[in-house]
């Protein structure tokens, strides 16, 4: 199936074309990383994680997310969902592919990190992280793969897939669990330590995925007329709206807890994010917007005449998926390291080379993607579910 | 004659005491009992302890050039460089009350509590959450109790940095071969490469050699130094005598540094 990506039109070999530079151009950037240290980053001694994780942690949601298309269809056997399963699986491994990407630019001396490997270190959560990461990876692909394969040649699935899909589905919650572990474990980062993290993630990946994928595939109807079904749509967006209720809940609780009980502790890095202190106000623009854009997206998603509005639909996600990312992608991580152990406040803002570096593996999960929904779509073309490209 | 063996013996205790920078040859050095000349010689020297620990007193070491003047000591014989930046590597540095004990503040603190510095290094736990967290096992604990890390394993994930409430842990954002005068380098102690991870030691490599670590040589009697286990040693006779409190208690971490306030 793999020569499908071979063939395509000019418009199709621009966009790769587009994102190898993109690609390459980060990649010199990151060669200058390698060369010169970390010290091309924004990070310091105070705040050590910074982009480059809190974007591996939003894309570890993102590849969580294809759970919410493939549990209905294998647990609850809802067959509208049936066109749409290879794309949450196609998207899960261009996630993952980003994840490990940005883990792997994030360490200081990635040509040791075989290590992890040599000296097993079960105590570790990043230890259990690689193996739920690359075994999410696997599974995916094998049953991505295999089911596509069998549909172009119009035979039934073998059986062993099933169980397969089984573990796929509670694996994909171990993704995003282990991941907030990563965090929520940890002395003196009040921010992260608190046992609701891990629902958290997850309420706000199921609720960001799903909306990212179904802004992919509204494009990928636009290019390829691959029709993801009224049904299928519908329901993938009341479960954003119920999943991103639930995020803003769980939310809700943090607040809650910190400051009724009043400990500074709990309060400080909220107090940063949202109000400032020490006179360091750097992120309160940003935490606002996502705090608006949460509660616009609930507004524009809660009534269903405007949910199932598909001229509006597109604007909901797209404003669901910046307030998740800027609560996620940014605020979690410097939320976590302010203040620092002194209680003090370091500024971090991440730098331009840093950002190109970004750039450069989100364009590779982009590549990933589009070859993958390349071939899907065109093998979906075959099968005649699709009407060509005018 | 008898000086070169001295030397001989010094610089194989140095070995040993390697275990925590180059665990491959240590490894081999120490556990070879089968080969005659893998076997190592230990310096009969050598300090020994249960539990190493260190005690502080923070009414005669409290001034901002004292504790500096000991972490310069400390900086130059690690090749620890000085960098003008939020990327700078300590080992020890200095903080002010609030800075050191955060939630144990008062409202309204004494003035000498306003006034003195305090001086910080890595506590090395008894429970250390940077041992818990590291994926390579980098960072580890040896049985006495000192919180060692091998820089050649380390992969720079900066997990430890997270993981430890205390702000110990430094990364090597850049080569820090460039910020040091390496003329005036102490060639007996490595320097690090970019990429990794470095904290205090509580001097291994002296204590190899039977000597104390530099602060608590230099201090002139305001850190003391010794084992934690043993009722008569020094450390437990200060504990004894004075009141002492310990940074962060919350976190779980139980550190062995404590501080005579
Ligand atoms: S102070 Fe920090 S770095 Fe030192 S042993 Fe404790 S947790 Fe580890
Ligand atoms: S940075 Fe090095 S010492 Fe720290 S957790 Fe990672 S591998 Fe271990
Ligand atoms: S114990 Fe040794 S390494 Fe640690 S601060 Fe003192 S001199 Fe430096």
């Amino acid at each position: 199936m793999l020569e499908k990506a071979l063939k395509g039109g000019p418009k199709y070999w621009a966009w790769i074309g587009f994102l190898l530079l993109v690609i390459a151009s980060g990649f010199c950037v990151y060669l200058g990383q390698l060369k010169e240290g970390m010290t091309i980053t924004g990070l310091s001694r105070d705040v050590s994680w910074g982009f480059y994780i809190a974007q591996f942690t939003y894309l570890v949601g993102l590849a969580a997310s294809g759970v919410m298309i493939v549990l209905p269809y294998y647990f609850h056997h809802y067959k509208k969902f049936k066109g749409m399963v290879i794309m949450g699986e196609f998207m899960a491994i261009a996630a993952v592919v980003m994840c490990l990407g940005f883990i792997i630019v994030d360490i200081g001396q990635p040509q040791r990190m075989l290590n992890i490997i040599f000296h097993p270190t079960p105590n570790s959560i990043l230890f259990w992280d690689m193996i739920v990461l690359n075994g999410y990876l696997i599974l995916n692909v094998v049953i991505g793969w295999t089911c596509l394969e069998c549909e172009r040649q119009r035979v039934e699935t073998p059986k062993w897939i099933k169980p397969l899909a089984y573990t796929s589905i509670v694996w994909a919650f171990s993704i995003h669990t282990v991941t907030a572990f990563l965090y929520a474990g940890l002395p003196g980062r009040h921010y992260w330590l608190t046992a609701i993290l891990a629902a958290r993630f997850l309420a706000s990946a199921f609720c960001s995925g799903p909306a990212i994928l179904l802004l992919v595939v509204f494009l990928v109807r636009k290019i390829t007329k691959y029709e993801p079904g009224k049904g299928a749509i519908g329901t993938l967006t009341t479960i954003i709206t119920y999943a991103m209720c639930v995020n803003v809940f769980f939310f809700l609780l943090e607040v809650f807890t910190a400051f009724y009980s009043n400990m500074p502790g709990h309060i400080h890095p909220l107090a940063y994010l949202f109000a400032g202190s020490h006179g360091h106000h750097e992120l309160v623009p940003w935490m606002w917007t996502a705090a608006i854009f949460a509660i616009l997206s609930l507004a524009l998603l809660i009534p269903p005449k405007l949910r199932y509005n598909q001229k509006l639909l597109p604007w909901s996600l797209a404003i669901l998926v910046i307030a998740t990312w800027i609560d996620k992608g940014l605020g979690l991580l410097i939320g976590g390291f302010t203040p620092n152990p002194f209680n003090e406040i370091t500024v971090y803002w991440p730098t331009g080379r840093e950002l190109m570096v970004s750039m450069m593996v989100y364009a590779l999960g982009a590549l990933t993607l589009t070859v993958l929904y390349k071939i899907a779509t065109d093998v979906k073309r075959e099968l005649g579910e699709l009407t060509t490209p005018d | 004659m008898k000086q070169s063996r001295r030397n001989f013996l010094k610089f194989a205790g140095l070995s040993a005491a390697g275990l925590c920078l180059a665990p491959a040859t240590a490894a081999m050095a120490s556990g070879g009992g089968t080969s005659k000349e893998g076997h190592a010689v230990v310096n009969s020297n050598s300090l020994h302890a249960k539990r190493w620990a260190m005690v502080i007193d923070t009414r005669k070491l409290n001034t901002e050039e004292a504790i500096e003047a000991l972490a310069e000591t400390c900086h130059h014989i690690h090749n620890v460089p000085t960098i003008e930046s939020d990327q700078n590597i300590k080992w020890m540095w200095t903080g002010s009350y609030g800075e050191v004990f955060p939630e144990q503040e008062n409202n309204f603190p004494s003035e000498d509590q306003e006034k003195h510095k305090f001086p910080l290094l890595c506590n090395h736990c008894e429970f250390p959450s940077c041992v818990r967290v590291c994926p390579t096992k980098a960072t580890f604990k040896r049985a006495d109790g000192i919180v060692a890390m091998d820089y050649h394993r380390c992969i720079g994930c900066r997990y430890c940095m997270a993981a430890c409430p205390y702000g110990s842990r430094s990364f090597n954002f850049m080569d820090p071969r460039t910020h040091l005068d390496m003329d005036k380098i102490n060639t007996k102690f490595p320097t690090r490469m970019r990429g990794v991870v470095e904290k205090c030691n509580f001097c291994v490599e002296r204590l190899a050699v039977g000597e104390l670590p530099a602060c608590a040589e230099k201090s002139g009697g305001s850190i003391v130094f010794g084992d934690l286990q043993d009722p008569d040693s020094n450390v437990r006779k200060a504990l004894r005598e004075n009141f002492t409190i310990r940074r962060k208690p919350t976190a779980g971490t139980e550190p062995g540094v404590y501080y005579i306030i």
